[in-house]
């Protein structure tokens, strides 16, 4: 029952947090702790770590803690007990080892999924406490290397992974040329003014996965859309600055992306399959620009290929029948509700769909989100073991027979892939994208 | 001696506990507005009334919510505890006698078998909840002292208003534990976790805010 439990505060060696560690005095840890508390702290901060009557009940909501043998360190509101609320009781005189690990847990412990806001009595929100953490640790530049290098990336090229301007133009004409061997008309018009939609896409498409790119196209070619994408920096929609606690940056990311939709005069953005990086148009970003919603409309690709479908703008020459299931993501389930129309399509154009429990508002996490899979190579033992119950979560769709894993989101993609290779649950996983892609009619254009 | 305490505790000292009970809430919910205005706009902006009560709804209602229902003990016991922790007090013969005496005013009274037999609920759901912080690894590690004084600070009122209802062996000097522990604990709710009380509607109506007008989720 009570096992003793490590109290060690051992840390994951990272550069970054080291670095900072041997610059940082105690007397600096406390005073940008301090000007936080009093400049950022609001009512929030205030009413969430003084009504938590440490109950417990989230404890069963968080992945980490039920794959953890129950560690009551991975506790929700033990992740606040072990950063914020001591350096709210000592009012910022914390040590610099306490806020190594302080930067460990926020940073790599809670992947922002907001799930357990849903079971806490009084929706205390664990992952904005998390995030205020992450603040401090930014402001005391102490964050884990690999995430900041792309935040860093951010504020050089405002793209996440150093893609320079002439090698975007360049990976879409690439892509196009390829598409073309396939359908000679297809265009992917960029800097086309005026066009009903402008396509943005996270930083890694064009550097890992151009062949999402292409398969864009394609589907925008078939449903005969008007679209275009643009040529400048801006077509990137992606986000760490939100997820490493520079928000400074991560409003000024926003603000470019919604003015070059605004230069192109386009009348909606769509997003590409992925999560965070509409969390942080729809939710975040637009917020610290003063938007209470997004300045002009935007969706995710869950709900444009909804309206495609809903609206008959797809026909399909064959329905993809391997049977298979649907991982909700976080920031377009608990974040959007698109929960429905990923299963609308998925009725369309499959023929076996298996649900996994459980599902919608309450899936778990795939343990990569909130910037952990960015923290790198030196967190993702932990990240993988931190996410069992997404392995045996899997396992028991597998078991029912699914083989494949929708996941429209490229965090999840990546966290679930780590999970099917080190738990050996040889699965494939997709994108939605990938699935219309290979069940439409792709010549003619259907209008 | 002890009739000047029980003169006192009655009469000038309960003002006192009513007064910091009240004012000390309103005061609490006023600042906190007030810092939320100036450092959090975004609650007001994104509030929405229909969205706010339908999570508190959900949230009130016993198994309304999946976690209520993940741990049905907890819920149930959770439940009874407010409720009784609320009724008693409120609905007690002797508590209405005493009002009806000061200012002749009175309403129906909860039979004297029944508020006893709620008044122990109370007591046995501190002592449940004090168990879930020992046993309980998670809860415990999340226990803090002020967690145990604070199921105390429930109980010894309850005990010690039964026994003096009870008329139990030297219940006089119970009587007087009876009424300075509650004045305490009204004392002390503004102040304290307890204030889970009043921001109660406040957290959850803007999680069920955020949840249903921006993010078109449920959140229970
Ligand atoms: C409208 C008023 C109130 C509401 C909505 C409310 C709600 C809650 C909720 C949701 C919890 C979380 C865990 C659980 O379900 O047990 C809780 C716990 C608790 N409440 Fe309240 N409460 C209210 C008033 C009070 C008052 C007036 C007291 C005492 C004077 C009180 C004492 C407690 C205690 C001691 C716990 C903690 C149980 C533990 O130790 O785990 N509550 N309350
Ligand atoms: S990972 Fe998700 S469930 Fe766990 S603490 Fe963070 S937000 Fe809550
Ligand atoms: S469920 Fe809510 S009140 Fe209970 S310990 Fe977790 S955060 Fe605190």
């Amino acid at each position: 029952m009570t096992k003793s439990l490590p109290t060690d505060l051992a840390v994951i060696p990272d550069k970054g947090v080291d670095g900072a560690a041997a610059r940082l005095t105690p007397e600096r840890v406390a005073r940008v702790i301090q000007i936080l508390l009093a400049e950022e702290g609001g009512a929030r901060l205030k009413v969430y770590t003084e009504t938590c009557v440490h109950c417990g009940l989230c404890s069963e909501a968080c992945h980490f803690y039920l794959s953890n043998d129950k560690d009551p360190r991975f506790a929700p509101a033990a992740k606040v007990k072990q950063t914020l609320d001591p350096m709210i009781r000592k009012n910022g005189r914390v040590s610099v080892d306490f806020m190594k690990k302080a930067c460990e847990i926020a940073f790599t412990e809670c992947n922002l999924c907001r799930r357990c806001v849903m079971y806490c009595p009084f929706g205390i929100d664990i992952s904005y406490l998390m995030l205020f953490v992450r603040r401090i640790c930014h402001r005391l530049g102490m964050v884990p290397q690999y995430i900041q290098d792309t935040a860093h990336s951010h504020s050089a090229t405002l793209n996440q992974m150093w893609v320079k301007e002439d090698e975007w133009i360049d990976t879409l004409q690439w892509q196009e040329d390829e598409a073309r061997d396939e359908i000679p008309d297809l265009r992917i018009p960029l800097e086309k003014q005026g066009a009903d939609v402008m396509y943005s896409v996270i930083g890694p498409e064009p550097k890992f996965r151009a062949q999402l790119i292409y398969q864009a196209a394609v589907i925008m070619h078939a449903a005969g859309v008007d679209w275009t994408m643009p040529a400048t920096p801006g077509w990137d929609n992606s986000d760490m600055c939100m997820y490493t606690g520079d928000s400074e940056m991560m409003a000024r990311l926003k603000k470019v992306h919604f003015e070059t939709a605004m230069r192109l005069k386009t009348k909606r953005i769509v997003m590409g399959e992925c999560g965070h990086a509409f969390r942080s148009v729809y939710d975040v970003g637009n917020r610290h620009l003063g938007w209470k919603m997004p300045p002009l409309p935007m969706v995710h690709a869950i709900e444009f290929y909804y309206e495609l479908f809903r609206d008959g703008k797809l026909s399909l020459a064959k329905k993809y029948d391997v049977p298979l299931t649907l991982h909700d993501p976080c920031n377009v389930v608990r974040g959007r509700g698109l929960h429905e129309m990923a299963r609308f399509v998925i009725h369309k154009t499959c023929t076996t769909f298996i649900e996994m429990h459980p599902n919608r508002e309450h899936n778990y996490c795939c343990g990569a989100g909130g910037g952990v899979i960015n923290c790198g190579p030196p967190y993702a033992k932990k990240r993988v073991e931190g996410n069992r119950v997404k392995a045996d979560q899997l396992a028991a769709a597998k078991a029912k027979g699914a083989r494949v894993i929708i996941a429209p989101c490229h965090n999840c993609h990546g966290g679930l892939e780590d999970i099917v290779k080190y738990y050996e649950l040889d699965m494939e996983i997709k994108f939605l994208g990938d699935i219309i892609y290979e069940c439409i009619e792709k010549g003619e254009v259907d209008s | 001696m002890m009739h000047e305490l029980y003169g006192f505790l009655r009469g000038p000292m309960l003002w006192v506990a009513l007064l910091v009970f009240f004012g000390g809430s309103g005061y609490r919910v006023a600042a906190m507005w007030r810092l939320a205005r100036k450092k959090d706009a975004v609650i007001f902006n994104y509030s929405s009334g229909y969205y706010a009560l339908r999570s508190i709804f959900h949230w009130l209602l016993p198994f309304g919510s999946r976690n209520m229902r993940n741990h049905p003990v907890m819920t149930v016991v959770a439940f009874v505890f407010h409720i009784c922790l609320f009724l008693v007090p409120l609905f007690l013969s002797a508590h209405i006698i005493l009002i009806k005496e000061s200012w002749n005013v009175s309403w129906p009274w909860l039979p004297d078998h029944a508020a006893d037999a709620m008044t122990w609920m109370v007591v046995a759901g501190c002592g449940f909840f004090a168990a879930r912080r020992i046993i309980q690894p998670d809860v415990r590690y999340l226990t803090s002292t002020s967690d145990y004084l604070i199921l105390a600070a429930i109980a010894v009122p309850f005990v010690s208003g039964t026994w003096a209802f009870h008329q139990w062996p030297a219940f006089p000097a119970a009587t007087l534990v009876h009424m300075a522990s509650a004045e305490i604990l009204l004392m002390i709710i503004p102040f304290t976790r307890l204030s889970h009380m009043l921001f109660f509607p406040f957290t959850r109506g803007y999680m069920g805010s955020e949840f249903g007008a921006v993010r078109k989720a449920r959140d229970w």
